[in-house]
């Protein structure tokens, strides 16, 4: 590929990567109401995003060898972590490094 | 003003900090193995601001040029910002010429916090939006270049780093379901992805993932609706 190519590949990406961001934006503009099942979704698709994606950060974990094992003992503990201290940086602080501990030694 | 935001937003886009240094550091490891010279990940990660995809552009540079196919790739990997999109409507309202770059910069981790932290009253809106897009995005390109820079310099055992990631994410899981009563949507969210991501494996579920959120909302929000007119009708 020469480096034109590569350009327009690099912002043919970025092009569709926007469309993505923006869409929503564009097509239900500031001064216009939206229909009212979108609103209804804006409502409810924080919640269900926010879940969607503790899933999708897992879908390149070691699942072949472990199950998820050493994920699913990490997310318990921190869910203890949080529970107790309340801390968000301690929470993901402390889940990242038991984590990190699990699978250097155990897994 | 400025100042203020700026502050507020920092700690929450810290563990981000680890994260995109590390995930970035590798992208730049990637494309340095690949033969590319760190100006490619610095300008990728500038312009497209989306690591998976990132990841994928690396190997389209690679294959024959087709620039259809790497846009509707982009737009196919990427679909599930369009959910960002929507959940956002109402908090990116009024943020003026701020709002471009808040879309721009919406990427996981920046919807993340945007959606769930509520800065302190004193703190302007907006401007903390602004931040903790700006962080994320500066995180980013830093460590993809440092990557492709002198990536192969780093020499302790990271294996397991990236949970750094799912850690945010569960966390934010959590603070909202204390700071709401209703735990259906976010029961929804868990369920559909993870029933479709063991039916359709880690490589294809994430637009089913997202066909069955929606087809779930709307068929439950309809039936409560028919329910309630059939109440109005008696």
């Amino acid at each position: 590929m020469t480096i034109t190519q590569s350009i327009i590949t690099i912002f043919a990406v970025m092009l569709g990567t926007m469309v993505t961001r923006f869409l929503p934006f564009i097509l239900f503009p500031e001064g216009k109401k939206p229909p009212a099942f979108i609103t209804y979704l804006g409502t409810v698709l924080p919640y269900a995003v926010i879940g969607f994606l503790v899933v999708f950060s897992l879908k390149d974990a070691q699942v072949e060898e472990f199950y998820l094992i050493p994920e699913v003992i990490s997310l318990v503990f921190i869910g203890i972590l949080h529970r107790l201290k309340k801390n968000t940086l301690i929470s993901i602080g402390g889940g990242t490094i038991f984590y990190m501990l699990l699978v250097q030694n155990f897994f | 003003m400025k100042t203020k935001a700026f502050k507020a937003a920092l700690p929450p886009t810290l563990p981000i900090c680890i994260g995109f240094l590390f995930v970035g550091v590798s992208y730049g490891l990637l494309m340095d193995s690949l033969g590319f010279s760190f100006i490619y990940p610095m300008v990728m990660s500038f312009f497209i601001f989306a690591g998976s995809m990132e990841f994928v552009a690396a190997n389209l540079l690679l294959y024959a040029f087709n620039p259809i196919y790497a846009f509707f790739l982009a737009i196919v990997v990427n679909a599930r910002h369009i959910f960002y999109g929507i959940s956002m409507l109402e908090k990116y309202k009024n943020c003026g010429g701020k709002k471009l770059y808040l879309i721009f910069g919406l990427c996981d981790e920046s919807f993340s916090i945007n959606c769930t932290v509520t800065p302190p009253e004193d703190v302007d809106k907006s401007w903390f939006m602004f931040f903790v897009t700006l962080l994320n995005h500066f995180y980013w390109v830093l460590g993809s270049t440092l990557g492709g820079l002198l990536g192969y310099m780093i020499d302790f055992n990271t294996k397991g780093i990236e949970f750094v990631m799912t850690a945010l994410f569960a966390v934010m899981f959590m603070t909202q379901w204390d700071e709401s009563k209703e735990h259906r949507p976010a029961l929804v969210g868990v369920a559909c992805s993870l029933i479709c991501l063991f039916i359709f494996g880690s490589q294809n579920f994430i637009i089913p993932a997202m066909v069955a959120i929606i087809a779930f909302f709307l068929i439950t929000n309809a039936m409560a609706k028919a329910k309630e007119d059939r109440k109005e009708m008696v």
